[in-house]
Order: C-alpha cells, then sequence, then structure tokens
C-alpha cells in the first residue's frame, strides 16, 4: 500500500495570543509500496505529529492523505487499517500478552467477526513472528523492555495493517538491546511487506534501517532521499550536521580565484565564484600530510578502539575543536598537524542562506 | 470511487456522534453545576430578603429588586454571632498552630532522627490511624469533664492538636529531602533543630501550607466535639451558634435573618477557596478525606 | 548513641503525649465502659461487669431505628455518589473548554460548613404555612403533589438525606476519580482508538481496570465515611433526631452521651463499639472483594 502525503499542513491555533504553531508545514510525499520510511529530526519539529496525520489521531489542517487510492484525510483512526506502535509501548497492563495480542481482533464487527480459535490462530501467527511465543501468558510488567517492544509490534501487526507505524520505538531501550531490536525491525518490515514510516530523533538509527529518510525541522521537510545520499549529499548546514557522529566540521570559509581559503589556508581548488562560504568537512574526510595545507593546533589523540581520533583547533572553525578520524597506523606529534582533505567528504554552502552550494568538490 | 464514499459516510456518522457526545456531556455538567451552586445562591439571595417580602411569597422569586442589609443587622444582634465567629478564629488559629508545631517535630523525628524504637512506634502510629474518632469521643468527653475544661477553649483545643494522618504526610515529604543536605548541616556544625527550622520546613513548605489549609478547614467546619464540650453561648463555634438559631434562635420564624447567619459564616471558607483552590484541590487529592 | 534515642523521643514527645491521652487510653477506656453494668456518671460506681450495654443498646428501639436508618442511607448513597461521580469525572476529561471552572465549581461544598448549608437544603425542601418551599412548588408543576420533605413521611425526608448526603460527598470522589483517569497514559487510548475498540468498549476494557485501585480505595472509605453520618443529618433535621425518626448510630451514639435523654456513657460505648465492629467488617469484606478482583 502506497501512501501519498499533499500538501500537508497542521497548524495548532494559539495559546495565549501568542503566534500560531505550525506544526507540519506544506508536506508533499508519496511513500512507495512496502518501503520503511525514516522520519527524522529534533524534538519539535513536527514528525510525530506527521506520524499522529497519518494515524488519524489528528486531522490536518488542510492537505489530503491518501492509502493507495482512497482518501483518508478525514477518516477516524480504527477506519484506516493502520497498527501504530508507542515510544511507551502502551501494553494494557491488565492483560496478558496473550490478551494484548488479541484485543484489536475483538474489535472486528459485522462480517469480520473472528470466532476465539481464529483469534487465537492469529495472535499466535503474530507472536511467532517477533518470537515471543513463550511469554504468552505473562503480564507486561513481568517482561523486559525489549519483549515488551516485541509485544506491542505483534500487536500492531495482528490485524494486517496496511500501514505500520513506529513513534520512536527504540528509545526506551538501553543501548545494546537498541542495536538488536532495530534489526528485529528490519526483518519483521521485510518479510511482512508493510509499508512502515519510522518516527526518531536518532540519525544513526534511522540511517541503519530505512530504506528512505526525510529530515526535519521546523515542520518543514528539509530532504527526502536514501541514507547514503542524505550524508554525503546533503541539501543545507542543518541536515549536515544533524547526520553523523562525530558531527561535521565546519569552518568559515571563502572562495578566491577558484581557490577554497578556509581562514588563511588555501585548502583546495573549486569550481565557483568569488564570494564567502561555510565548509563542513566530515571527521573521515582529514588525511594527515606534513605538507597538507589545512593547519591545525593540536589538542590531543583520542584512540577509540579501531579508530584514532585527532583533537585540534583552527581559527576559522565555528565548533571550538575540529575532530578528525584517521586510521590508527598514523602517527601523530608536535603542536601543528597539517591535513589535506578528502574532495567527496567536504560540502560548501552558502553563509547567508546556508544551502549546499557544492560537494565532491574537484580538485 | 465506492470505497471513498463509503469513507464520506464513516466520517458523518463520526462527526455526528461526536458532536453530540460533547453536547451532551456539557449539558449534563452544567446541570450538575447547577445543583452545586443553587443552595449558595438561594441563601445568598433570601439573606438580601426583607422578613415580609420572605413570607409574602408563597411563590419564592428568583431575584429580590430591593435587597436589604436588615437581615445581617438582625443576624448580629439578635444572637451573638460575632462572639460565634471570633471564637471559631481563635479556636481555628491555635489548634492549627499547636498542631502544626506537634506534627512537624514528631515527622521529624521520624524522617530524619535514628533513635530506638522509631519504627515501630512509628508502625504504632499507622495502626492508629483505623481508629475511628466516634470511639474515643466518649472517654474524651469524660476526661475533658473531669479535668473541669468544659466550655474553655482548651477543653475545645486539646483533643484534636494531633494528627497520625499529618505526620504521616509530612515525615513522607521531610524524607524526600536528600540526605546530603543532612550530612552537610551536620559538617558545618548545625544543630538538628536548626537545620529542621532553616532547611526542612522551608524546602517542605508547600505540604506544611496544603495541610494548614486541611486542618483550617476542619476547624471551622467542626461541629460534634464542639456541641459535647460547650454549652454556654460565649464558646459556641459557628456550627454550633447556626444549630441554636435554628432550634432555639430566630431561625424558627426569621428564615432571611438565618440565611444572612448562614452566609457570613460560610464566606470566610468559601474565600480562603477562591484564593487557594487549587493548592486545596491539590492537597485533597493527595490523600485528605472529608474531617 | 543514647544521646541520639533520647532526642528522638523528645521530639515526639507532644505528639506521643497527645495520643496516649487523647487515643490510646481512650481505647481501652471505652473498652471498659462499654462492659461496666449500670455505671453511674455522678457517682462513678458500676454495679459488675457483663454484657448487659450491648444487649440494652441491641434492643432500644431508638437504636434499631438509627441502625436501619444508617444502613439504607450507605446502601442508596455509597454505589449513587460513586456512579455518579464516575460519570462526571468521565465528563469532565473528556472536556477541555471550562474543564478547569467545572473542576472548581464542583468541589465548592468540600469546603462549606455542612451544618450552615443543610440549613439552605431544609429551606428548599421544607413545606411550611407560608409556602409548600421551592423543590414542592417544581414537583406541583409537574403534576406531582406536594410532601414535606423535613417533617414529613419516612422515605421523603430519608430521599433529602440521600440527596444532601451525595451532594456533600460527591466534590472528594470526583477530584480523586478525575485525577486518576487523567493520570492515565493517553497513549493507551489512542492505541485502543488505531485498534478499533468503541468508546464503550475501551471504556469498559481500559479505563475502568486501570482506575480500579481508586475505585475501591473510594467504595471503601465511601462506606466508611456513610456509616458514620451525623452531621448531615442534624442539619436538616435538628439536633433532637430521634424524634424525628433519622437518627443514624453516631448520632445515637452522642444521643446517648450527651445532650436529652444523655448521661450514658456506658450505652455510647456499646454503641459505638458495634459500630466499629460493622465498619470493620464490612471494610474486610470490600478489601476482599477488591483483592480478588484486582488485577495487574
Amino acid at each position: 500500500m502506497k501512501v501519498v502525503l499533499q500538501n500537508l499542513t497542521k497548524i495548532y491555533p494559539s495559546r495565549d495570543k501568542g503566534p500560531d504553531v505550525i506544526a507540519v508545514n506544506d508536506f508533499n510525499f508519496e511513500i512507495p509500496d512496502g518501503k520503511l520510511i525514516g522520519l527524522l529530526g529534533p524534538s519539535g519539529c513536527g514528525k510525530s505529529t506527521t506520524l499522529n496525520l497519518i494515524s488519524g489521531l489528528e486531522t490536518p489542517t488542510s492537505g489530503k492523505i491518501f492509502f493507495g487510492d482512497d482518501d483518508v484525510t478525514n477518516l477516524p483512526p480504527e477506519n484506516r487499517g493502520i497498527g501504530l506502535v508507542f515510544q511507551s509501548y502502551a501494553l494494557y497492563p491488565h492483560m496478558t500478552v496473550l490478551q494484548n495480542i488479541m484485543f484489536p481482533l475483538e474489535n472486528f464487527k459485522g462480517k469480520d467477526r473472528l470466532s476465539k480459535e481464529e483469534m487465537k490462530e492469529k495472535a499466535l501467527e503474530a507472536a511467532r513472528l517477533v518470537q515471543i511465543e513463550p511469554f504468552l501468558e505473562r503480564k507486561p510488567a513481568q517482561m523486559s523492555g525489549g519483549q515488551q517492544q516485541r509485544v506491542a509490534i505483534a500487536r500492531a501487526l495482528v490485524k494486517r495493517p496496511r500501514v505500520l507505524l513506529l513513534d520512536e520505538p527504540l528509545s526506551n531501550l538501553d543501548a545494546r538491546l537498541r542495536l538488536q531490536t532495530r534489526e528485529e525491525i528490519r526483518r519483521i518490515q521485510r518479510e511482512t511487506g508493510i509499508t512502515t514510516v519510522f518516527v526518531t530523533h536518532d540519525q544513526e538509527e534511522a540511517m541503519s534501517i530505512s530504506d528512505q529518510i526525510v529530515v526535519m525541522k521546523a515542520g518543514v521537510v528539509q530532504q527526502i532521499d536514501n541514507p547514503q545520499d542524505v550524508y554525503d549529499h546533503p541539501v543545507n548546514l542543518f541536515v549536515a550536521s544533524f547526520l553523523g557522529t562525530p558531527p561535521i566540521n565546519v569552518f568559515d570559509g571563502e572562495v578566491r580565484d577558484h581557490m577554497l581559503y578556509i581562514g588563511e589556508d588555501a585548502v583546495m581548488k573549486v569550481n565557483l565564484e568569488d564570494r564567502k562560504v561555510i565548509v563542513g568537512v566530515r571527521p573521515e574526510g582529514f588525511i594527515l600530510d606534513e605538507n597538507g595545507p589545512l593547519c591545525c593546533k593540536l589538542i590531543g589523540v583520542q584512540v577509540m578502539g579501531r579508530d584514532t581520533s585527532v583533537v585540534s583547533s583552527h581559527p576559522a572553525s565555528r565548533n571550538p575543536t575540529v575532530c578528525s578520524i584517521i586510521s590508527a597506523e598514523n602517527k601523530v606529534a608536535g603542536d601543528t598537524v597539517r591535513f589535506r582533505l578528502k574532495p567527496f567528504k567536504t560540502v560548501l554552502f552558502a553563509d547567508d542562506t546556508e544551502e549546499t552550494l557544492a560537494y565532491s568538490v574537484l580538485e | 470511487m465506492t470505497t471513498n464514499s463509503e469513507y464520506m459516510k464513516i466520517e458523518k456518522r463520526q462527526k455526528r456522534a461526536d458532536s453530540i457526545r460533547t453536547t451532551v456531556t456539557y449539558v449534563l455538567l452544567t446541570l450538575w453545576a447547577l445543583i452545586v451552586l443553587f443552595p449558595f445562591y438561594w441563601m445568598l439571595l433570601t439573606s438580601v430578603k426583607s422578613y415580609s417580602a420572605y413570607n409574602g411569597e408563597y411563590i419564592p422569586q428568583f431575584f429580590t429588586t430591593s435587597p436589604t442589609m436588615e437581615n445581617y443587622k438582625e443576624a448580629f444582634t439578635a444572637v451573638p454571632l460575632a462572639r460565634y465567629f471570633s471564637n471559631t478564629i481563635i479556636f481555628t488559629l491555635s489548634t492549627t498552630v499547636i498542631m502544626l508545631a506537634v506534627i512537624v517535630l514528631a515527622a521529624f523525628a521520624f524522617a530524619r532522627l535514628k533513635f530506638a524504637g522509631r519504627d515501630m512506634t512509628f508502625g504504632m502510629f499507622l495502626s492508629l490511624m483505623m481508629i475511628p474518632n466516634e470511639l474515643v469521643i466518649i472517654t474524651n468527653f469524660v476526661t475533658i469533664t473531669n479535668w473541669g475544661m468544659r466550655n474553655t477553649f482548651w477543653g475545645l483545643i486539646l483533643p484534636s492538636v494531633t494528627s497520625i494522618f499529618y505526620i504521616y504526610l509530612l515525615k513522607e515529604n521531610f524524607e524526600q529531602v536528600p540526605d546530603e543536605l543532612y550530612k552537610a548541616a551536620k559538617v558545618d556544625g548545625t544543630s538538628d533543630f536548626k537545620y529542621l527550622w532553616k532547611v526542612m520546613i522551608p524546602i517542605c513548605s508547600p505540604t506544611i501550607v496544603t495541610i494548614t489549609i486541611l486542618k483550617i478547614i476542619e476547624c471551622w467546619n467542626s461541629y460534634v466535639w464542639p456541641r459535647l464540650i460547650t454549652d454556654k453561648q460565649e464558646y459556641f463555634l459557628v456550627s454550633n451558634g447556626i444549630q441554636t438559631i435554628r432550634e432555639s434562635g430566630f431561625g424558627r420564624e426569621n428564615i432571611p435573618a438565618m440565611m444572612a447567619a448562614v452566609v457570613v459564616i460560610s464566606i470566610p471558607l468559601i474565600i480562603l477557596f477562591l484564593i487557594f483552590h487549587k493548592k486545596i484541590m491539590e492537597g485533597v487529592s493527595r490523600g485528605g478525606t472529608k474531617g | 548513641m543514647e544521646k541520639q534515642s533520647l532526642k528522638g523521643w523528645i521530639y515526639l514527645l507532644p505528639a506521643l503525649a497527645f495520643l496516649a491521652v487523647f487515643m490510646i487510653y481512650p481505647l481501652f477506656d471505652v473498652l471498659v465502659y462499654s462492659v461496666e453494668e449500670g455505671y453511674n456518671s455522678a457517682s462513678q460506681t458500676s454495679f459488675g461487669i457483663g454484657l448487659y450495654n450491648y444487649a440494652y443498646v441491641l434492643h432500644d428501639p431508638y437504636f434499631i431505628q438509627a441502625l436501619k436508618n444508617t444502613f439504607i442511607l450507605v446502601i442508596i448513597t455509597v454505589p449513587l455518589s460513586t456512579g455518579i461521580a464516575l460519570l462526571i469525572s468521565v465528563g469532565l476529561n473528556s472536556i477541555t473548554k471550562l474543564k478547569e471552572l467545572f473542576q472548581t465549581i464542583f468541589f465548592l461544598p468540600y469546603v462549606t460548613n455542612t451544618l450552615a448549608v443543610g440549613l439552605v437544603f431544609m429551606i428548599l425542601f421544607k413545606k411550611t404555612a407560608y409556602s409548600d418551599g421551592l423543590v414542592n412548588l417544581l414537583i406541583q408543576s409537574f403534576g406531582g403533589t406536594s410532601v414535606d420533605f423535613i417533617d414529613g413521611p419516612y422515605w421523603a425526608k430519608m430521599f433529602v438525606l440521600c440527596f444532601y448526603t451525595v451532594w456533600v460527598v460527591l466534590p472528594f470522589k470526583i477530584l480523586i476519580l478525575t485525577s486518576a483517569l487523567a493520570s492515565v497514559n493517553p497513549d493507551y487510548y489512542k492505541a485502543a482508538r488505531v485498534d478499533g475498540a468503541t468508546k464503550w468498549r475501551i471504556f469498559t476494557r481500559i479505563t475502568l481496570p486501570m482506575i480500579a485501585p481508586m475505585l475501591f480505595y473510594l467504595i471503601i472509605t465511601g462506606f466508611i465515611g456513610a456509616f458514620k453520618a451525623y452531621s448531615d443529618a442534624v442539619a436538616l433535621f435538628g439536633t433532637d433526631l430521634n424524634a424525628a425518626g433519622m437518627n443514624t448510630i453516631v448520632g445515637y451514639v452522642y444521643d446517648m452521651l450527651y445532650g436529652t435523654g444523655g448521661g450514658y456513657p456506658s450505652y455510647a460505648s456499646a454503641a459505638a463499639l458495634i459500630l466499629f465492629a460493622i465498619v470493620l467488617t464490612i471494610t474486610c469484606i470490600n478489601l476482599l472483594i477488591s483483592r480478588k478482583s484486582s488485577v495487574v
């Protein structure tokens, strides 16, 4: 089932005479059938509102939502055929796991009504899919966070929804479980082929499991692309900064005679008119080179397992430190370090609009 | 297309059901609000109707064109209403102040001081919470009578200056103050009492204020104990006063004047409520019960 | 350590002293009173020890009347007030506009003087020589016949008493239930809606089980409170409740102790202990039921 969002806008009327809050502003997107989409952005960017609009828990101020060819814009959630998984899981504490999973089926009416056996069979099938069959008679409180999350997913899947919506489903889990459950969600989504929308503020999470990522900021969609493209070809400084750990290094720079300067260091040739620019360099975009053009003051070296990061400072850097990840064999010594920059890890932004001017700049 | 028109139907039905539900909800809530407010309106209204106008109305009028303060004058002159009033204020304030001192000390002992038998004593306190007032009031009546304290303020005040429930509430609150503060104060050489006065009480002042307000309400409305322990008008509280007015005073025939008295004794608490309604409701929902 | 112990007890001393004199000692004393036969409060002497006081109280027609009145009051007002409170709280929780105003209004009776407002109810329901009273006029306008609710037939008096009791106890229950309802994580409702549960099903399958502990708490405290009814009745019918036939058990205890026909602490003690036994039994039954049907 493809999902189409057409000029979707949600405005919350002002409170106490403040300005109206535009939670979602003119969102256009067609989610292809059977794909997993990550809605990514900082808190308050409108990603959860978008999810609520798709689920029908909220109705848009303007714009339309289609499931396939059906206009569901004003349809109540129970008639949309969606499955929803909450950050808090929202498992009913007074019901067992099996009762929780069966609950959605018990609400079927008329010709869709199921017998007790059919319900149980479907619930078991869903439980098998998320691998929680041993716990069917337990109450949610007797299970770990990861297990509860699986139950929540089973409950969302049991009625075979047309669209599966996940609202920050991993943020209540600890780091190790998060990794595991992330893979689980990916596997389940592949197996069932249900179109899925996944909301998260964790860029790593979004990048690792999504077919496509939608980056939002203050209600406005910034970029829709597959994960690698969003990382390599960000449309503006915000997207570039939001994705990647450690974050991208940002410098004030200038183009003079097709030469890019960071501070006074002429780092590389570029194909741009003369102007002031913002230079973004991914941490992995630095190469140690005694004759390199970028001259930084060394602060320290951190060895973290496989990687070594060189922390230094540069007068034109917008952040107090410049972080560069280099492979461990390189030796670092002395008070100054010099780098060469990898062109395809360097992005130039306009100094005023912060829009991307060029990436993969050619030397 | 068929599905789309079906969807439209569902939408419409849903919208209609929602608006009906909302309307019914508001109508019912308003109805109950009227039932709650009406007695207050009626007492105010009746209190400003003149005696003859009130008795002349076979069908009571819902408003009056010639309000009079005559009834209030009557209420204050025919019985010592001012006396009841000042008695109640004295009783309420002294009971509340003494109780606060007693429960703060006890709660502090339970929450912060370590001494032999503390937990056992606290357990005993908790089990005493189950004892209804009706069971002990008989002996207290005899005790106060034997002490010759009938018709005195001490007789009114003494039995109600402890509240296990409030000790419990305050102890819980005191325990939430981090231990580190106590240790820091000890290192600085602060005495226990000074620590209680300068640190614990200010930090827990919201709870103490809540307890104070609830106790004031309880004292202002207390009826049974004052009725048992006083039979001289000089020591009547407002509740007993109003009951006397009704049974043997002017209340039997002059209803507007009685309503004036009712308004007078109700107003202090209503004002208190209007100012502190958030605090009061929050305090009560944290576990208060009616008197 | 010894000094520390002493200090603790000193802080505790005022509370302990008051409790010992006005709570612990009376607790034993009331038992003693209740078995002292023929106790005379003037000479402070008694004939001997026995259960005569209990027998007397249980055979006293006034006590039987009080017992009956109290039970009727409890059976009617506890379920009724809890039900209405639940209805109102659910209504309150479903709205946003004016919610706070309604909440504040509904809580108002909690802070008012029961005796004082009771008098307003009395004049609203009372039939006098001058006027039939507002309520009766209302009944007449609907084609009914008027009845004196304050001095008239038993059922009418019981009706006013129940009505006023509900009016008085509702604020507390509404407050507790509203906050219980508000504390249910809204994700549960969203999840259930998405799963297509009807409003009624959400209410019975999710809301009710979630607030069940609070509901039981209210029912238990409701029973205890209703068994101790007294000042509501005084406000409506005056202090001579026996004459009005509207006495309650607590009223009987006080009347035995003091007031018209008072001066019998032994009978009062016996009656108070009987009341305590009844309340204790009912509370235990309530707890048993709540434990059995309790979930989570």
